[in-house]
């Protein structure tokens, strides 16, 4: 049952669902952007299925964030008419799609996080967070397959397929560091039963990217640097992600369909 | 988004090219092909064609509802899974190389069905169903 919040408490659980509905939402549209441009019929498919089921998950994180802070904020609200410092993604998610490889590694990487991340959340105190992690996670579990698949294809593929997708791990295992590095408000919720154990999350992780990127006969980069903005500093690409993804809300406000 | 494909009848030449390939494939600088071995399949470097069969619920036979290409059985569940399964309930996928099947050709429909047809003694029409079986 949801415990009675003081506003500190309430503060800190808008803070953490607005993680969790920003990941989803700012990588949903960052695959859909590849909607028309899929490198075969099914895969273009397959891409906008995926965004369909994240944009889906935020919407539901998003919701429950502008319930708990109680100021009236709904979901689209939040999505359509924060600036880029009010987002609290991680920078991973933001970059551009890249090339498909670019694309189903970021995704794979994505996936192995947001599976571990919500078999714990299943778990939460917080019955409402429960819930919405279960219905992600029968998703999550189909996006994970088709990612993991993709990658080993693609390592394992063609000479040209293998050195694209070496180069999406080179380029992107600096940024996956900030998707396991817990901060007093990831601490504070994993204490009161509402959030994950974001360390734990990051040991599976490992396992399964290991495994994976292995059999994709793939290198993991030796460097260990990681880039963090503790989700509060993004990339310069963000807000031009969201001027595209906002300037129809905004250019209409309160219009409905 | 496939039409219904043209399969090959046991007398043809060989396989024949399917019909029902979707518009001219969209490309751009993404890498094209993740298969370990791109298998000839039909046209030039395309992979091979497979017909999708869904059942809507548990019981009901598969129906045939398209095709699509894929490199691998695994890879073609999968992408029946998202072209296929997006609308109306579906509980079991099969999809099976086109290659695998055999069609009675459409040349010879006539000859090849026609003698059944005018055997009225042989279908079952003039059975009165009780009406406690309907629905049976």
């Amino acid at each position: 049952m949801t415990q009675s919040e003081t506003s500190a408490d309430s503060a800190e659980l808008f803070e953490y669902l607005l993680r969790l509905g920003d990941d989803r939402l700012v990588l949903g549209h960052r695959l859909s952007e590849w909607c028309g441009h899929g490198p075969i019929l099914e895969e273009d498919i397959a891409l906008a299925n995926i965004a369909l089921d994240l944009i889906g998950q935020a919407t539901l994180y998003l919701r429950l964030a502008g319930e708990t802070e109680g100021k009236g904020r709904n979901e689209d609200a939040l999505a359509y008419f924060r600036e880029g410092v009010e987002f609290r993604n991680v920078q991973m998610v933001e970059l551009p799609r890249g090339d498909f490889a670019f694309t189903i590694v970021r995704q794979f990487f994505f996936d192995a996080y947001s599976y571990h991340l919500l078999e714990q959340l299943l778990r939460s105190t917080h019955a409402e967070l429960a819930g919405i992690a279960a219905k992600g996670y029968k998703e999550v579990r189909y996006h994970l397959r088709h990612s993991s698949d993709w990658v080993q294809r693609l390592g394992d593929g063609t000479e040209e397929s293998h050195a694209r997708a070496q180069k999406a791990v080179d380029d992107l295992w600096r940024f996956t560091g900030e998707m396991f590095t817990p901060d007093e408000i990831d601490e504070r919720m994993q204490a009161r039963g509402v959030g994950a154990d974001l360390p734990a999350v990051g040991k599976k992780w490992h396992s399964i990217v290991n495994d994976v990127l292995g059999r994709a006969t793939l290198s993991v980069p030796a460097e260990t640097f990681m880039l963090s903005g503790g989700r509060k500093g993004h990339t310069e690409y963000l807000g031009h992600m969201l001027a595209e993804m906002q300037i129809v809300a905004r250019s209409h406000p309160g219009v409905e369909w | 988004m496939s039409k219904a494909p043209n399969f090959s009848g046991p007398n043809s030449a060989g396989p024949i090219p399917a019909v029902g390939e979707p518009a001219a494939r969209i490309t751009d600088d993404a890498s094209h092909d993740a298969s370990h071995d791109a298998s000839a399949g039909d046209g030039a470097g395309q992979w091979p064609l497979w017909e999708v069969f869904s059942q809507g619920e548990g019981g009901a036979p598969h129906e045939h509802v398209g095709s699509l290409h894929a490199a691998d059985a695994e890879m073609a569940l999968q992408n029946a899974r998202d072209v296929y399964a997006r609308r109306g309930p579906v509980v079991s996928l099969w999809v099976v190389p086109s290659a695998a099947i055999t069609a009675s050709p459409s040349e010879e429909a006539g000859p090849f069905f026609d003698p059944g047809a005018d055997k009225i003694y042989r279908h079952p029409q003039f059975y009165k169903v009780p009406r406690g079986l309907k629905g049976f």
